[in-house]
């Protein structure tokens, strides 16, 4: 038995609620254009081209789809490392979060690959890992993350199936959860370092695109700049998240404690922004901002979006108010998913003859791969215990932190 | 009582920043730019002999199996727009709005002494391989068009209409030159405005018809002097371009004479270097989360053991 397993608790009640119902309908919908993907093949089902070979596939779906997956990430590093206990109840939702975030941007790979059955023979040929690609070392990172994510939330599942009809399942979390609470420590060591390795290494991919990536986004402080940016956005995920799931499915309010959570995305804001221009300015790259074009157009829109929220929550009173909260978070993701999408697709030149806006079976792609994220985490909330209990609090011990 | 306290906070955003950090601080891990292969062959094309028969765009896809590309001709001839999935080599012309300046201009793979391209490829189906030559082999590609995103010169092409699709991009004729032959577009051209040659034969060609004729030649940009395009840029290539217009107009970039995938890899490597730095941080990681594990169940005095993580 977990711990603190009187924390969490299944929010139960009937699945079939008019929005789930809607969801599916949706996720049905775009289903469609799954299939139609690989039965007309990415030339007649994209608006990909030989100049942008990476439209919202990659630049949604996985890069700003797992840095919103990141919130595992964040809560971790804090409870873990810097060791501040009061989070606990916020690290299982996150970690959920993170693990069909993740999940469902490596599915979202195999549609955007043309030889996805061939992405198998990558661990099967340690002989030919080029280990100068970032893109690999992504790759590798994301394929070994997302069975860390699921072993870390494990606990979870195994507290509610050892508590089920005798059979496969209870057996099973009986004999396992003893090794996975020892193994513990070196998962979450784990569940740590590979997210470091590959969102940094988000960035270096696009270094390697060199001229073509404008100058304003090009500079080999990139993986830095990736890494600060999906901390800031898993914290406003949580936030996010957890404000949505007190809304909608009644919860309790968490709001002192994400609250506290909100003050670490100041400074992480912050040391993002900073980092840019003082790195700008070293290069003598600041008189770029100096000419009015979509670039430049971009570069202060995102830095509006970053700096907006470092200030919404500057003082901790407004840090409490919840629909502040709420707001700053929303303009938080916003902003590191404007960044994203702009270093990958935006400031991507490859020459006036190219242009790329996604098709209608990209978008219904995404927006499909979204419902089923959404699906999967209202079935999992439903019947887990992964939000925390209505009533419980944090132990007392772990907050003297 | 904020829980946060801000200055621990930064400290922990700059220990895992410090990982990326290293790749900027540690010179010392700077990579080594490739040198020219000692048995580097190439093409050397030179734009004052092209007369723009195409030809070669013909030979090409003899040589390589690819049928002609008559989409834009409404099916009656081969006019390919552009490199594609069905077109290794193209000849395109240039021609200036106010000025009768115009131009033919060859595009296929430069074959790049230190290629983006391979560099980018996660398992190797782009390798730099005999005599310098940048070969492809589908066994390994999966499609995922990173070498499409980071060739400068816009080289490698997909087969966008197919379920299967291949990368598609001139591999120097190499089966035609293990048979003993020459690449089928510098056999058929009958200007020799394209030739085939041992690298360091053709750069000297090329600066001996610069030499000779050093105001028929241009550089990068109007007023630049004459100069081999490859020669340098980008680190080298192991085609070589002359020109009677500025190279940038014939959409050639301007590239420092730094190989393309350095700084990337500079970085890659000062992170990954002998993969010290994550296993040292894992190490670090792993220790610092069983101790404040282990310091939270004394101060608990619970007796269950190291127990479970998620919570
Ligand atoms: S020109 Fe492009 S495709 Fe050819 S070797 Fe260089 S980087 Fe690779
Ligand atoms: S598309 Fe194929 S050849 Fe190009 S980088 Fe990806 S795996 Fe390599
Ligand atoms: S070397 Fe061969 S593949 Fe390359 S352009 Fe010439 S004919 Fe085509």
């Amino acid at each position: 038995m977990s711990r603190y397993a009187h924390l969490h608790a299944p929010v139960g009640g009937p699945l079939w609620s008019r929005p789930f119902r809607i969801l599916v309908v949706v996720f049905v919908f775009c289903a469609l254009f799954f299939v139609y993907r690989f039965a007309a093949g990415l030339g007649a089902s994209t608006a990909l081209n030989d100049g942008y070979p990476w439209g919202i596939w990659i630049a949604f779906d996985v890069v700003v789809g797992t840095a919103l997956g990141c919130g595992g990430y964040a809560v971790a590093l804090l409870v873990y490392i810097l060791n501040k206990g009061t989070y606990h109840p916020l690290v299982r939702p996150a970690l959920l979060t993170s693990a069909l975030g993740y999940t469902m941007a490596s599915i979202a790979i195999h549609f955007d690959v043309g030889r996805p059955w061939l992405l198998y023979r990558i661990p099967l040929f340690p002989a030919h890992w080029n280990f100068n690609s970032a893109l690999f070392e992504v790759a590798l990172c994301v394929m070994t993350y997302v069975a860390v994510l699921w072993l870390e939330l494990s606990p979870a599942f195994m507290e509610k199936w050892s508590q089920g009809p005798a059979g496969f399942l209870r057996r099973t979390s009986e004999k396992a959860a003893p090794i996975v609470d020892k193994a513990m420590p070196w998962l979450i060591a784990l569940g740590l370092l590979l997210p470091t390795m590959h969102q940094s290494s988000l960035g270096t991919v696009m270094l390697l695109t060199g001229q073509k990536l404008h100058p304003l986004w090009n500079t080999p402080l990139l993986p830095l700049l990736f890494l600060v940016s999906c901390l800031g956005m898993g914290y406003a995920v949580v936030v996010f998240e957890s404000a949505l799931s007190s809304g909608i499915l009644g919860r309790r309010r968490e709001t002192p404690m994400l609250a506290s959570l909100a003050g670490v995305m100041v400074p992480v804001l912050a040391v993002f922004t900073l980092v840019r221009f003082v790195d700008l300015g070293l290069r003598g790259r600041l008189g770029l901002l100096g000419t009015f074009d979509l670039y430049t157009g971009m570069f202060v829109l995102e830095t509006v979006l970053f700096l907006a929220p470092a200030f919404m929550l500057l003082s901790p009173k407004a840090r409490n108010d919840a629909g502040n909260l709420f707001r700053a978070s929303m303009i938080m993701i916003l902003a590191g998913s404007v960044y994203r999408l702009d270093a990958y697709i935006v400031a991507f030149r490859p020459g006036d003859r190219f242009s790329y806006f996604p098709s209608f079976a990209e978008l219904m792609v995404t927006l499909g791969v979204v419902a089923l994220e959404v699906i999967l985490y209202v079935v999992i909330v439903k019947y887990f215990p992964i939000l925390s209990a209505p009533g419980a609090e944090a132990p007392a011990r772990t907050a003297r932190a | 009582m904020s829980a946060v306290d801000r200055r621990t906070l930064l400290k922990g955003v700059a220990a895992t920043g410090a990982v990326a950090a290293t790749g900027i601080s540690l010179p010392a891990h700077g990579r080594v730019a490739k040198a020219v292969p000692p048995d580097a062959v190439g093409l050397l094309y030179d734009t004052t002999l092209c007369i723009g028969c195409k030809a070669c765009v013909v030979a090409c896809r003899e040589a390589n199996d690819k049928k002609p590309d008559t989409r834009l001709s409404g099916g009656l001839w081969d006019m390919p727009a552009d490199l594609n999935g069905q077109t290794k080599n193209v000849i395109k012309l240039y021609k200036d709005a106010d000025s009768p300046e115009r131009s033919y201009f060859k595009a296929q793979c430069l074959h790049c002494v230190d290629p983006a391209c391979v560099g980018a490829c996660m398992i190797g189906a782009l390798q730099k391989r005999e005599f310098g030559i940048v070969t492809y082999d589908p066994f390994f590609c999966s499609g995922c068009r990173y070498c499409q995103m980071v060739c400068p010169f816009e080289i490698p092409k997909f087969e966008w209409e197919k379920l299967a699709p291949k990368i598609v991009k001139c591999e120097l004729c190499n089966h035609r030159l293990k048979e003993g032959k020459e690449p089928g577009c510098t056999e058929v051209c009958p200007r020799h405005a394209v030739v085939y040659g041992k690298r360091e034969d053709l750069l000297a060609e090329a600066k001996r018809r610069i030499a000779e004729n050093p105001k028929k030649y241009k550089g990068q940009k109007a007023g630049d002097p004459p100069k081999v395009y490859g020669e340098t840029e980008g680190g080298g290539t192991q085609c070589l371009y002359l020109s009677h217009v500025p190279f940038e107009k014939l959409g050639l970039p301007d590239l420092s004479s730094e190989p393309v995938p350095h700084v990337a890899q500079t970085v890659q490597h000062g992170i990954y270097q002998g993969f010290v730095a994550p296993v040292a941080l894992y190490a670090v990681l792993g220790a610092v989360v069983f101790r404040n594990r282990r310091k939270q169940d004394a101060a608990s005095g619970e007796t269950d053991g190291p127990a479970g993580g998620a919570e």
